[in-house]
């Protein structure tokens, strides 16, 4: 079989159990409410951090103001669905909230794209503080207070489809040639330039991919945890985003599902101690950045092959070779 | 007119602080090209040593202030050498991330230690809440002793900079660090020493803020730690004018736009003046703008 076909029904296959899996459970009785939460937490935090990645990771454009873009979509799916409270303004309220996080994007990327490094950094987090006073000030978004009583559309079934659907469209978006232009942005941007690469358009255009889908998980967000307020949205969370993003491995999608993952169940596990989990999780992050500051996975992708690698077969047969070669 | 000077001064005695924060930040920058995340924090913890000298140990306010810029010193020179040090080599994103874990720990440890609650200044001596008034203007003794203070430390440190054996290692780090080796500069010493300045003058700013707004809390280095980032960066990072350009800008831009009825957007006015300098001169008001060798 091809190794494209058998990687891609490898990836459905993977997928299909997972869907099926949490359905059960939820229906066994297993995942309980909590867990639920945490379960949305979870894909919430995926999609911001694959959609993170393909920014910074990928297109190595260092970007500090991602939770704005939530913000945007939180508040636009928000208000939809709160004058509108039905699946059709649901799904109104995440297109309008992911188009206008785009467009947001596009705007402030323009002109600040062409900063580099740490002065982009610097200005995607001005821009983010930004949108979260502006939130406090707005008539609309009921300033500091937020917005609360927020109709929850979110099941496994929403859940599951955006999730893996932002998954799909962002692997499926740096395998075209649009992405392989990012990386190559990423990888030098003046060679990049000189093979005729507009490293302008796609680092545009890489921001914008990434403000849409950060959207998303904003109005995600938003609908399932019925109450929204501008300073969820503030620095530490972009931050946060930075974290999984980073902890999983630059430039690695399957990187940042782990690091999700593993980052909420560490959470979890702290919970009953909540005066020490802060120390404890700042620890881990100084320690983990000293001994692995490549991250989980560095940039590789969990895949087929690594996983045979790890089979004891070829392992054999490897250290065969390397003992011929020795003698 | 009255109006205007009595903003004038506020915004002196705010830009003041936000300039000595940023003297760390922008050194820093300049020698190991890190945005340090951790330095709004050890700001923070220069404001409790103050509070603690102050009222524990019962020492006046000068001596309170030395203390508590020794005490950040030290502070600084431990996170360099644990936290950053052996990241010398690794990305600088890793390296940043590890600023902010840094950060992180800072605040949620001195939270386990002092409670997450807003603690008062104790009382000054009667001499320093003495107001003069010229015409309208109202200034205070401490306005005055803030931007008396700042501009000592500034001069002690571009004395430093400019004029002593280790300001010159500094400097000669910040340009080429492997030439800097060569020349037999000891650029692990002179990157802990620069720490060491700047977290001094943290520690002075932190103890400053906390008689001037009269209130501490363990995460009080978050907001004026980005602030004083972004007027190092306004200023053109790496630069020591820079920073005091940049402090002074925002500290005015700040009471303005208070003054003219919006505090509640006054952030949001900042970061917006520093997204429009960033565009028309991305290198900061006395930044030159560096062509790129490929």
């Amino acid at each position: 079989m091809n190794p494209r076909l058998k990687s891609i029904l490898a990836k459905t296959a993977v997928a299909a159990v997972v869907y099926v899996g949490v359905l059960l459970l939820v229906q066994v009785g297993i995942i309980d409410a909590y867990l639920q939460a945490t379960m949305v937490t979870i894909c919430v935090n995926i999609i911001l951090a694959v959609s993170l990645n393909l920014v910074t990771g990928f297109t190595g454009q260092f970007s500090l103001g991602h939770a704005g873009f939530m913000a945007i979509g939180a508040y636009s799916t928000a208000l939809i669905t709160m004058s509108m409270p039905t699946v059709l303004g649901f799904i109104l309220g995440l297109l309008v909230g992911a188009i206008l996080a785009a467009l947001v994007g596009f705007l402030i990327g323009l002109p600040t794209l062409r900063l580099r490094g740490d002065y982009l950094a610097i200005a995607t987090l001005g821009m983010a503080e930004i949108i979260r006073v502006l939130l406090l000030n707005f008539e609309f978004s009921n300033g500091a207070a937020g917005l609360s009583g927020i109709p929850q559309f979110v099941n496994w079934n929403w859940l599951f489809v955006l999730t893996a659907g932002t998954i799909v469209l962002i692997s499926n978006f740096l395998n075209s040639r649009h992405g392989r232009d990012c990386i190559a942005v990423r990888e030098d941007e003046i060679a990049a330039e000189s093979i005729g690469v507009r490293s302008t358009q796609a680092k545009t255009l890489a921001f914008s991919v990434g403000a849409f889908f950060g959207a998303i998980a904003g109005g995600v967000y938003a609908s399932y945890f019925y109450f929204i307020k501008p300073d969820l949205f503030g620095f530490m969370q972009s931050i946060n985003i930075l974290v999984i993003v980073v902890l999983g491995g630059l430039g690695s999608i399957s990187g940042s599902i782990i690091a999700a993952i593993l980052l909420a169940v560490v959470s979890t596990l702290l919970q009953p101690f909540p005066e020490i989990r802060m120390i404890l999780y700042s620890l881990v992050l100084v320690v983990l950045m000293v001994f692995r500051p490549q991250g989980i996975m560095g940039s590789r992708e969990l895949s087929l092959s690594l996983f045979s690698k790890l089979l004891p077969g070829r392992r054999q047969t490897r250290t065969k070779v390397t003992a011929e070669d020795a003698a | 007119m009255e109006q205007f000077l009595q903003q004038v001064v506020n915004g002196l005695s705010i830009g003041s602080i936000y300039a000595l924060i940023a003297l760390g930040y922008t050194m820093v920058y300049g020698i190991i090209q890190l945005i340090n995340f951790a330095h709004g924090d050890v700001y923070m913890v220069g404001a409790y040593v103050g509070y603690a000298s102050m009222s524990f140990l019962g020492l006046d306010f000068f001596t309170s202030l030395l203390v508590a810029m020794a005490a950040c010193t030290v502070l600084g020179v431990i996170i360099e050498r644990v936290a950053y040090k052996p990241l010398r080599n690794s990305t600088r994103i890793a390296v940043l991330i590890t600023a902010i874990g840094v950060s992180l720990l800072l605040e949620y440890t001195m939270m386990y230690f002092v409670g997450p609650e807003h603690r008062a200044y104790p009382a000054l001596p009667g001499f320093m809440s003495h107001t003069f008034h010229f015409g309208e203007v109202v200034i205070t003794m401490l306005q005055i002793m803030i931007v008396t203070i700042s501009i000592v430390l500034m001069i002690v440190l571009q004395f430093i900079v400019r004029r002593t054996r280790l300001g010159k290692a500094m400097r000669a780090v910040s340009q080429d660090r492997d030439a800097a080796q060569l020349m037999g500069i000891s650029v692990d010493n002179t990157i802990s020493f620069t720490f060491a300045l700047g977290s001094a003058l943290a520690g002075a700013a932190g103890v400053l803020v906390g008689v001037y707004y009269n209130s501490v809390n363990p995460l009080m280095g978050i907001l004026p730690g980005l602030k004083a980032f972004v007027a190092a960066v306004l200023g053109g990072i790496g630069l020591i004018p820079g920073a005091l350009l940049g402090g002074y800008v925002i500290g005015a831009t700040e009471t303005f736009v208070a003054s003219i009825g919006f505090s509640m957007l006054r952030d949001a006015v900042v970061f917006a003046l520093l997204i429009i300098v960033l565009i028309f001169k991305p290198s900061g008001l006395l930044g030159k703008n560096v062509r790129e060798k490929v």
